[in-house]
């Protein structure tokens, strides 16, 4: 047994035998074979789709290889050349910000479907900050414009939080009704105070030194080392530290979590401010990273993306990045799929929500193809989230 | 000839199971049990818990399909596919944890799916609710049916549970453990409409693990352990004894020695407390009480009257209405369950799956819950992996917590080791003061044996225990004090030695108030 | 000076007060308009209502909204070349949009029972059936959108209102009611007739008891011998049923086409209003007309400006304010409600059947 220590961490490694080695791929192959089925599964029901929605066109060929072309053509996108690699990347760096905000709530039974509000306010005091410091040098500019986003995306977390710690408010409403709400900040925004004289259309100024620099290849920005950086940090936070117990605890057993001393309400709100503020950097990722601007039309798929990302990757910051990669190769693939076979991008949502079906489907799965049931502290079919009224808030 | 004949049918079991086998996953609940009851006759089940009886009512009911074995009506073999068609049948069965919508009136839960329709569509209440109030009266109580079946007294809702039964034209009545939240008053009280009941025909399983009581009401009584029938008996020709060594299966040492104490100082005072429960009512009006170093007060009393808010708010998991409470001089009246966790105060919860456990954590991570945040489980914000996992081992092994590793999730551990996994944690460590709430529900004979040699040797290391708990038997066994509590109210504090048990029961019921003794005893 | 003018002067509070004089005298104009609004809403909460009193949590109206919408759309533009769009009925009903009314309804059944499925058979966490549900409702209705937009079809008609007797609209004071209420297409006029005998039936049938039941104590009510799985398999699919005539009103009583993501959150404004309306049928009604005013009022103050210091407050507030209005209130009263409104005990909980069959 080799140990290694660093500071309060501590790795602990045996040396592999045969019979451990065997254990271990059982149980990989247990962990990721549900997900890895429930793919192959939605590329079936997408092919099924396309075929079938030919048919609502009327005055086209039904093409019964289109499917498999726009596949192809969907992950040759994402990962056949530098350049796709590159642009799956920068693709997936938004989801794994938002697919660990939606993780981290899940695992203190909250649902945070604001991760959309969340992402457009992170813009939103990204590139207001960001436009302010456009001339500082770079190592100023972007951590405050991160920051700035942090903040922002915070603020948008805590508020559904907050009203569920006092009233009760189920935080699917109220963070939907914020998603909407936000639209029209950002509306208001950019068309008044950041409005940028000089166009037809309201639209920012460009962030400067602000922005993200460039890594790899010609859009592959700094955005996926923070991401990598928040990924480590979320995990360690979760399960190194007494307040991830407290967050998981709160999750698994409020009522265990008062009597163990913890404040579930302070846990709710303080996990939905982390979980904003990380769905914050989602958004300041796109905004300092991509465009470098606003417009008032700012919109984004990566909120219910960020979802599926947290339910594929069974709300741990590793199966996140997994998961990331998968959607963000999807949606930057589907672009390249559309120009070619011109089928719309949006059959991403269908795979999307297909994936989520199949998932959830899981018992069902496992019984038809016999597989091991893995216990996890977070099952996509055990209840994550607590539904209305004050039973979910605990006095 | 027509003579033999009715004579056979007047002998006639009006129920019978033969062979009767039940399996689930790992284990053999039922055994090829026979069992045969007549019209007319209140026949007793008797075993432990986990022996068997639930699942073969359950077998009766429809509610579980037998692997094996019959069962007959008035001689006829027929098959139960549900609990609507058992209804049809005849059979009806009044659950242990009632089957009522406490939302809903009196009329409305016992209409529901025998409701008393105007039309296809409308039920007709106006009918429903004579036809009801009748049937009350036929067997002795006056039943309002518009009343909120929530806001019912147990004792009430028991009835309105006999009432749904009745209300279906059952000829058996089952009824599951019906006196385990009853005072000794309403079960007698219960007991004359059982009578009556039976007097009018109706034939009665009377399921129980409380031997005077099954003394006292049965014609028969069958004894169940292991999923097998051990014996039947008239209860003229049997005692306790006798009844506890069927059940059990070996010679019971019914009570345990508790040896002698020497009580020290005082670790909790509590004065004038005063506590309010979720509907905003006083559950708790005035309680004075006093729990001194190497001692167990035991708490008698009917579960509702104030304990669960008497002891919560002594661990800090409700407010406080009035009063004061001090843990070694201390004022703690509003100090939260961690202050006192931190001060020394052990507590195992009578819900374990709401309070005393996280399922889905590991054994070691659910015995460092309540000191987590502190060494040597964590330095600072960082938790200390090694050590939680080394301490879970230490405790598992010194309180025989039976599992294969401390990383397994607690949810793999049976109901009497999760039991034990809390007792590890309370009682592990330096303990000024246990609080000890309904600590052996629902336990098997072993592990109850277990925790109460636990709570005996905690008394002599110098622990101050409180003990609150609905079974008579546990407090009388084990307490050196007993205090009754009454509708928030301690009435009465004897010694645990010398206490008298229906004298306790007696206050349990009435709180010591002749005004009450009359009223209730007129009530019947 | 008259009582009103006194009011109106009062510093600050005085404003308040002009608001709500503004309010009253624009009411009798756009009182058609928050009825028609709050149709999709209330149709959204109804469908709620049914299911949560049964027990089964439903996030995925909105979606069910969507596609409804989108069947009701595209069903029609392929029927009229196949059936003509001669009207046939009153409202202006023609065959093509008998048939996209009825598609409407049951693809809107069907995607309820695969909510149903997910959330009664296989006991999955119920709140992510419904995320499902939006998330392949958007992507289905957005692809389809896409690929047949060239075609630019347009959708078998609009519902034609029925048009009240003038005896009744002209009449002064209540005139304005009559018109308000009768003014409107089928489903809009349906909407009442529904929420009153949904509320009848819930409380004084035997169908609404046992409902309840289930939604309440489902072990209960198994022991008496009800089938709690085949309740609530019912209900959902109804339910999604009344969530389709939601969704069919926008394309078929409000505007003729789809647009993308044109529910807007009127799906979860629902089930906020089922909240507020304390999981009643009438009560979903009043306050799905509660939120459907703030619309309206938001929208007028553009059409009818306010005048004096009213206006000039007005004028100053961004007009992103008054498009976000509906989703704030919402918040509002739902922190504010909600502690007060107690759900079905069995709200969202999966049940696991113990009998033997």
């Amino acid at each position: 047994m080799t140990e290694i220590k660093l500071g309060p961490l501590r790795f602990r490694a045996s040396r592999p035998t045969r019979a451990s080695l065997a254990r271990a791929a059982q149980a990989t192959w247990s962990i990721v074979a549900l997900p890895v089925i429930a793919i192959v599964l939605a590329l079936v029901v997408g092919y099924v789709v396309i075929v079938a929605s030919q048919l609502l066109v009327p005055g086209r060929a039904i093409d019964l290889l289109l499917p498999l072309n726009a596949y192809a053509t969907l992950f040759g996108g994402a990962f056949g050349s530098f350049d796709g690699i590159v642009r799956t990347l920068v693709s997936s760096t938004p989801l794994i910000f938002g697919g660990l905000s939606v993780a981290l709530a899940f695992r203190a039974g909250l649902f945070n479907i604001g991760a959309q509000g969340q992402f457009l306010l992170g813009a939103l005091g990204a590139v207001w900050i960001g436009v302010a410091v456009r001339d500082q040098p770079a190592l100023f500019a972007i951590p405050v414009a991160l920051l700035a986003a942090m903040l922002a995306g915070a603020a948008w977390g805590f508020i559904p939080g907050f009203l569920k710690a006092i009233s009760g408010a189920h935080e699917v409403v109220t963070t939907i009704m914020l998603n909407y709400t936000a639209y029209s900040v950002i509306a208001w925004a950019v068309s008044g105070p950041l409005d940028q004289p000089g166009s037809a259309s309201p639209i920012t100024d460009t962030v400067g030194n602000a922005g993200l620099p460039i890594l790899l290849g010609r859009t592959g920005h700094a955005g996926i080392v923070v991401a990598l950086v928040a990924v480590a940090f979320v995990w360690w936070l979760l399960f190194r530290t007494t307040r991830g117990f407290e967050i998981r605890t709160v999750g698994a057993n409020p009522d265990a979590a008062r009597y163990a001393g913890m404040r579930p309400r302070f846990i709710m709100v303080l996990t939905m401010t982390l979980a904003g503020a990380l769905a914050g950097l989602s958004g300041a990722s796109v905004l300092l990273g991509v465009t470098r601007y606003m417009t008032a039309s700012f919109g984004t798929t990566v909120g219910f993306d960020s979802i599926a990302v947290a339910l594929l990757g069974r709300s741990h910051p590793v199966g996140v990045v997994f998961g990331a990669l998968l959607f963000g190769a999807m949606r930057s693939g589907a672009l390249v799929m559309y120009g070619q076979t011109r089928i719309p991008a949006e059959i991403v949502d269908v795979l999307q929500a297909t994936i989520l079906f199949f998932l959830v489907a899981a018992p069902v799965l496992r019984r038809v193809l016999r597989l091991r049931d893995v216990r996890s502290e977070l099952g996509t079919t055990e209840t994550l989230t607590r539904t209305y009224g004050s039973e979910a808030v605990t006095r | 000839m027509s003579a033999e004949l009715d004579v056979a049918t007047v002998r006639a079991p009006a129920l019978e199971m033969r062979g009767v086998s039940k399996r689930y996953p790992g284990v053999l609940a039922n055994d090829h049990i026979d069992l045969d009851v007549r019209p007319g006759e209140i026949h007793a089940l008797l075993g432990e818990n986990g022996a068997g009886k639930t699942t073969l009512m359950n077998v009766l009911y429809g509610l579980a399909r037998p692997d094996e074995g019959e069962i007959l009506l008035d001689g006829q073999p027929v098959t139960i596919h549900g609990p609507a068609d058992a209804i049809n049948q005849g059979i009806s069965m009044v659950h242990q944890h009632f089957m009522l919508v406490p939302v809903f009136s009196v009329a409305d839960n016992i209409l529901l799916g025998a409701e008393v329709m105007r039309d296809p569509i409308f039920i007709n209440r106006a009918e429903a609710h004579r036809r009801i109030v009748e049937l009350g009266r036929r067997f002795g109580f006056d039943v309002d049916p518009e009343v909120r079946v929530g806001s019912l007294s147990v004792g009430w809702q028991q009835r309105v549970e006999i009432l749904k039964a009745l209300y279906r034209n059952a000829r058996i009545l089952v009824l599951d453990e019906p006196t385990a939240v009853l005072t000794p008053q309403e079960t007698e009280e219960i007991f004359a409409v059982l009578r009556r009941l039976a007097d009018a025909g109706h034939s009665i399983i009377f399921i129980s693990h409380k031997l005077y009581e099954v003394l006292q009401i049965a014609d028969r009584i069958t004894v169940i352990r292991r999923g097998r029938v051990v014996g039947q008996r008239l209860p003229a020709e049997t005692n306790e004894e006798d009844l506890a060594e069927l059940m059990v299966g070996r010679e019971v040492a019914l009570v345990v020695d508790r040896g002698e104490s020497h009580p020290g100082e005082v670790r909790l005072e509590i004065r004038g407390l005063r506590v309010r429960d979720d509907r905003g009512h006083e559950a708790v009006q005035g309680v004075d009480l006093e729990v001194r170093a190497g001692e167990i007060v035991g708490v008698a009393g009917v579960a509702g009257n104030g304990q669960d808010e008497l002891v919560e708010a002594i661990i800090g998991l409700r407010p406080v209405a009035g009063g004061r409470i001090s843990l070694e001089g201390r004022d703690v009246t509003t100090w939260s369950p961690r202050d006192m966790n931190e001060a020394g105060v052990g507590y195992v919860p009578a819900d374990r799956h709401r309070f005393g456990v996280v399922l889905s954590f590991s054994i070691a991570d659910n015995l460092s819950l309540t000191s987590y945040y502190k060494a040597p489980f964590a330095r600072g914000l960082v938790r200390d992996e090694a050590a939680i996992e080394s301490t879970a081992e230490e405790r598992i092994r010194k309180f025989d917590v039976r599992t294969p590793t401390a990383t397994a999730p607690a949810n793999t551990l049976s109901g009497g080791n999760q039991q034990k996994l809390i007792v590890a944690r309370e009682f592990g460590g330096e303990t000024r003061l246990l609080v000890l709430d309904q600590p052996t529900r629902g336990l098997d004979v072993g592990s109850i044996e277990f925790i109460h040699r636990q709570t005996i040797a905690k008394r002599d290391a110098g622990a101050a225990i409180l003990l609150v708990s609905a079974e008579l038997d546990e407090v009388l066994e084990v307490s050196d004090r007993i205090a009754v509590m009454y509708r928030g109210r301690v009435v009465a504090i004897r010694d645990g030695r010398t206490a008298d048990k229906n004298e306790i029961g007696l206050l349990m019921a009435t709180g010591g108030e002749e005004r009450e003794a009359r009223a209730a005893g007129s009530a019947a | 000076m008259d009582l009103l003018q006194l009011l109106y002067s009062i510093p600050i509070l005085g404003i308040v007060f002009q608001f709500v004089g503004y309010v009253v005298d624009i009411f009798p104009s756009i009182a058609p308009f928050i009825l028609r609004g709050a149709t999709p809403i209330a149709f959204a909460a109804m469908c709620g209502v049914l299911c949560e009193r049964s027990g089964v949590v439903n996030i995925g109206i909105e979606g069910i909204m969507l596609v409804a919408a989108f069947v009701g759309w595209y069903a029609g533009a392929l029927a009229v070349p196949l059936l003509g769009s001669v009207p046939v009925l009153a409202f202006g009903i023609s065959a093509p949009m008998i048939v996209a009314l009825l598609a409407a309804v049951a693809v809107g059944m069907v995607i309820s029972l695969v909510h149903a499925w997910l959330s009664i058979t296989v006991r999955a966490d119920q709140i992510i059936s419904g995320t499902i549900i939006n998330i392949a409702a958007l992507g289905v209705t957005s692809y389809l959108l896409n690929l047949v937009a060239t075609t630019s079809a347009r959708g078998a008609g609009l519902f034609v209102p029925f048009a009240a007797p003038t005896a009744l609209t002209d009449l002064p004071l209540v005139g304005w009611i009559f018109g308000m209420f009768l003014n409107q297409g089928p489903i809009t006029l349906s909407l009442l007739f529904i929420a009153i005998v949904f509320q009848v039936l819930l409380f004084r049938s035997r169908w609404g008891l046992r409902t309840r039941a289930v939604g309440e104590h489902p072990r209960a009510a198994e022991t008496v011998g009800i089938d709690v799985m085949w309740v609530r398999y019912r209900n959902v699919v109804l339910g999604g049923g009344l969530a389709a005539l939601g969704g069919a009103y926008l394309t078929m009583e409000s505007i003729n086409s789809f647009q993308f993501n044109m529910t807007a959150g009127r799906g979860f404004i629902g089930l906020a209003a089922m909240i507020v309306g304390r999981w009643s049928p009438l009560g979903a009604l009043g306050a799905a007309l509660l939120f459907a005013s703030t619309q309206a009022v938001g929208r007028s103050i553009g059409i009818y400006p306010a005048t004096g210091e009213l206006g000039v407050v007005l004028r100053a507030i961004p007009g992103q304010v008054f498009d976000a209005l509906p989703y704030l209130v919402t918040i509002i009263v739902l922190a504010g409600v909600v502690g007060r409104s107690i759900p079905p005990a069995a709200d969202g909980q999966p049940y696991e059947r113990e009998s033997a069959t």
